[in-house]
């Protein structure tokens, strides 16, 4: 059953126990944006400041988790010609949350996110979950499947958001890093900015890839 | 609200804030479906099919939840329209062109999940747009995403004869074409007046 037994050291001890394997996929080997693709819209709109994008990645981990709970303990229950629909109420409702959450804690974060907090109901991500693991899997283990996942969504989206707030704005979270003389890439915070650095990543994560398979 | 001529309602969803090159919305059917061309049209005419109808639904539902006061349930009513709506068309579809439905594959039901149509609805309420105007707005999104659909599809079809090494391929390269494309669009700021 387990196929990466090769795998020397700390996480092949962690990846034994079917749980631990259950976290570390979204981290890593099926993380959702690099590997997946999916949740793309998000990923490329809010990431112009690390900011947006640690905001945005920690608002869709947390509806993650919570749907995938939700959508866990009722899956004995939904039946089966109407889950895809139920599935997405539960996920509207607690996008719904969210927002209300987040412009009660700043307005202001609420604003530069604009729309995007209402869009997480179509994250292509948080349903895919919900249908292809949490409608499966015990509470347990479905958590651990959203905390991964959704960790590792906030990581990519964290990925864009600093390269492209670094070259687009010449800071990291709001701290200026360069003298006043950087000239700053004005079109990495552009939408066509948020094209390339994805697509910057991906070759990154390509190449990483070819890698390790020739050695 | 100042007031905005129907003309450039259209004009600004199709092509100065494009759907998907300025506001990233439908990247998933965008990346997924463009391979070909003719794909790509249909199914920008299904994504427009369904916005136009869901426009219409979000604007009187909006009316009504605004008149009962409980805008709290806007987000959740506007996805179950979307949802019924794309079930109709799927239907719709599986009836008369068994090829499309066959070619659309998963991403027509995943229709309900594009951000476009949601984003469109929600976008329509912000701004305070009445029947005549949402509709418009609803018909310039379409318009916009299936040039762009098409546009992407046109060059992918080119790029499948042009040497490009293995590690650009597939996802990468398509969004290196979408970075272009969206700053060629970017020329068309101002537009409209």
């Amino acid at each position: 059953m387990n196929k990466h037994t090769d795998k020397p050291g700390f996480f092949a001890a962690l990846e034994d126990s079917p749980s631990a394997d259950t976290f570390l996929r979204g981290l890593w080997k099926d993380n959702p944006v690099f590997v997946q693709v999916l949740g793309m819209c998000p990923v490329l709109a809010v990431t112009n400041t690390a900011e947006n994008a640690l905001a945005m990645g920690l608002a869709t981990a947390f509806v993650l988790l919570m749907s995938n709970v939700l959508v866990s303990s009722l899956r004995h229950f939904i039946p089966k010609q109407v889950r895809i629909a139920s599935y997405i109420l539960i996920i509207a409702t607690f996008v719904t949350i969210t927002d209300y959450a987040i412009m009660a804690i700043s307005v202001e974060l609420h604003k530069s996110l604009g729309a995007f907090i209402s869009l997480i109901v179509v994250n292509c991500l948080i349903l895919s979950r919900a249908e292809a693991f949490a409608s499966k899997n015990t509470i347990g283990n479905s958590v651990l499947d959203a905390l991964g996942m959704g960790i590792g969504f906030t990581f990519a989206l964290l990925c864009l958001g600093v390269v492209r707030e670094v070259l687009g704005n010449g800071s990291v979270f709001g701290f200026g890093l360069f003298p006043d003389t950087f000239q700053e890439w004005i079109v990495m915070i552009l939408p066509a900015g948020g094209f390339f650095t994805l697509a910057i990543w991906l070759l990154l994560f390509n190449i990483l890839k070819q890698k390790r398979a020739t050695t | 609200m100042k007031e905005e001529s129907l003309w450039y309602i259209f004009i600004n969803a199709s092509l100065i804030n494009n759907f998907v090159l300025a506001y990233f919305l439908g990247i998933c059917p965008f990346l997924g479906v463009s391979g070909k061309l003719e794909t790509a049209t249909k199914m920008g005419g299904a994504v427009t099919f369904v916005m136009l109808i869901s426009s219409v639904c979000a604007y009187g539902i909006n009316a009504f939840l605004i008149a009962v006061g409980a805008p709290f349930l806007q987000l959740i009513s506007f996805i179950v329209v979307i949802a019924s709506t794309v079930q109709l068309v799927e239907m719709f579809v599986r009836k008369m062109s068994p090829a499309l439905f066959r070619a659309l594959g998963i991403f027509l039901p995943l229709i309900t999940t594009n951000c476009a149509i949601l984003g469109l609805a929600l976008f329509q309420t912000q701004k305070g747009y009445g029947m005549v105007e949402s509709l418009v707005y609803a018909l310039g999104a379409g318009a916009g995403f299936t040039l762009a659909l098409v546009l992407i599809a046109g060059l992918r079809e080119r790029l499948d004869f042009a040497e490009v090494p293995g590690v650009v391929k597939g996802t990468a390269l398509t969004l290196l074409i979408a970075g272009i494309l969206s700053l060629s669009f970017m020329g068309f700021a101002g537009l409209g007046g």
